[in-house]
């Protein structure tokens, strides 16, 4: 790829989903707050709907792919944007996907033609934009060089451990560029996020759960299995040494707040890790104060752990 | 006759003597455990095509058994009854009533598709387990698993409203599923959520509660949606040998 990313990425359309208006606020908030502070700017894609996440694609691959492709619809049509950023693992998942099918099978094409059609709006077609991840953004469209002389070690002495999740590099189909030479993201060892921290000082530590499922899409219908899968992210990244996690999705970063307090209910097991947003981490870094990151609508309390640290 | 797991050596097949002397040798304990022979007269020849006529099985008929999908499985190594690989052999062979014998566990399968990305054949296991969990259900041979009926309230607001709402998603659940909505966890996790949350913030998750977030000009997508899952889904009725218009 022709690396004019600091430049196409300087405006992008933003795609919050519905997490980040519901449970994720925090995501939402810290995003908007670091976007703003490194001079990168975010315009919501207009009048956006649900990607479809897991549940819809269980009930209908179609529907799911339909709805992912009425986003980017919206973003080339509406915003007249080139590049749409999906904080959401989810969301960024599932625009990948539907770009993925659009472009493979002939059946999700002519279905997303023909609802486009009645829905009243243009149809989408796979290459009129590019979707990228939160961590994307921040890396390319900002610069890492860049982001090192903003942020002079502001996470000093907090041990962190990364976690990426399940749809932010699986399936490999859908992500074929990753794991495939120069600085591409690896579907089994993602750094992105273990990057951009170590620039704002953080300590990461070595976590061999990075790409370790949470459980989400059973967390209410089949919360026994979530509570054990939690509580192996929650006791290695201690193993490890962390004193926080730091997440880049907002069903696993709500999942990981959830049977946190349901390990300690339910099984007596008691974690001490707190879970925090990665783009919260930066933004503190960068002398944003916690309220401006969301840090107190965060179900799990990191304030005084940070505070004690001299971070927040 | 193929060796597959589980069925070398059944409980039921086991015949236990606690105090049994022969010739004044004590010989108790379990006899049988030997492979019985047996010839398998009910295949359901149709199996692995009612799979793939399911949202996700499409591609099973790929499968060339190298186990990748189970050796890399999230629920296996918690459970190791769960089992992608054997299921799916099972199908292709059309060995419905072994399948049965497992089936309030295939619908556990939690998406994280580390079986996909691992599988060679690109048979996309997840999708699969997503298919078979459907047709169990679609044929009556398991209740609405809690998992479908997530998917399906979801589902439902997304296609009338465009977004969803997770507060209203979490309470209609537990009303479906007949679930306290105050379990001690749960009203644990409200307590630490509200605690911190400026009143501001509140009122916002209390207002998106009472008045749905909407996508505008929605209208005709919700048409085109329900016109599309209710076409979807009489195609899989047929399939199935059912009804179209159940």
């Amino acid at each position: 790829m022709q690396d004019n990313r600091k430049e196409r990425y300087k405006t992008v359309a933003y795609y919050p989903g519905c997490a980040l208006e519901g449970t994720g606020q925090p995501y939402d908030i810290s995003t908007r707050a670091v976007g703003k502070k490194l001079g990168l700017k975010l315009e919501e894609v207009k009048d956006w709907n649900c990607c479809g996440a897991m549940e819809v694609k269980n009930i209908d691959l179609e529907v799911q792919t339909y709805l992912s492709s009425r986003v980017m619809s919206q973003a080339v049509h509406k915003n007249k944007a080139e590049v749409v950023m999906a904080p959401c693992n989810g969301c960024y998942h599932n625009l990948k996907k539907a770009e993925y099918d659009l472009s493979h099978k002939e059946k999700s094409k002519a279905t997303v033609e023909k609802i486009s059609a009645k829905a009243g709006h243009e149809a989408y077609h796979p290459g009129e934009i590019e979707t990228i991840h939160a961590l994307d953004w921040i890396k390319f469209g900002y610069g890492e060089e860049e982001l090192k002389a903003k942020i002079k070690g502001g996470l000093k002495g907090l041990k962190v451990a990364n976690y990426y999740g399940c749809m932010y590099t699986r399936p490999r189909h859908i992500f074929p560029e990753k794991g495939h030479g120069g600085d591409s993201e690896s579907f089994k060892d993602p750094h992105y996020m273990d990057d951009l921290l170590a620039i704002a000082g953080a300590e990461n530590v070595e976590f061999p759960l990075k790409t370790a499922c949470c459980g989400g899409a059973h967390t209410l219908s089949d919360s026994d299995m979530s509570t054990k899968l939690v509580l192996n992210i929650l006791e290695a990244a201690e193993a490890a040494g962390a004193e926080v996690i730091a997440t880049e999705c907002p069903t696993c970063h709500s999942g990981l707040e959830m049977h946190q307090i349901r390990a300690l209910k339910k099984l007596s097991k008691d974690t001490k890790v707190k879970v925090v947003y990665f783009t919260q981490l930066l933004g503190l870094a960068m002398g944003l104060s916690p309220r401006k990151v969301g840090l107190h609508a965060n179900v799990s309390q990191s304030i005084p752990l940070l505070k004690a640290k001299g971070i927040a | 006759m193929p060796i597959h797991e589980k069925s070398l050596i059944r409980p039921e097949n086991l015949s236990t003597h606690d105090n049994l002397v022969i010739d004044g040798v004590d010989v108790s304990g379990d006899f049988s455990t030997f492979i019985r022979s047996r010839v398998v007269t009910d295949y359901n020849e149709d199996l692995q095509d009612e799979i793939a006529a399911m949202p996700g099985g499409e591609y099973i008929h790929r499968c060339w058994q190298c186990g990748s999908c189970t050796n890399s499985c999230t629920v296996n190594a918690e459970n190791p009854d769960f089992n992608p690989r054997y299921w799916i052999y099972l199908i292709r062979m059309g060995m419905e009533s072994e399948l049965l014998r497992d089936k309030d566990i295939i619908w556990q399968c939690v998406s994280c598709n580390k079986c996909t990305s691992a599988c060679p054949r690109d048979v996309v296991p997840e999708g699969v387990m997503k298919a078979t969990a459907h047709w169990l259900e679609m044929k009556g041979h398991t209740p609405k698993s809690n998992s479908l009926i997530f998917d399906e309230i979801f589902t439902d607001q997304v296609v009338e409203y465009g977004r969803i709402e997770d507060g209203r998603v979490l309470m209609e659940f537990m009303k479906k599923t007949d679930q306290p909505l105050l379990q001690d966890w749960l009203v644990d996790l409200v307590k630490k959520l509200v605690s911190g949350l400026p009143l501001k913030a509140l009122s916002k998750m209390g207002w998106s509660t009472l008045f749905h977030p909407k996508t505008s000009d929605w209208s005709k997508a919700r048409d085109a949606l329900r016109e599309h899952i209710a076409e979807e889904k009489a195609k899989q009725h047929a399939a199935l040998g059912m009804d179209p218009a159940e």
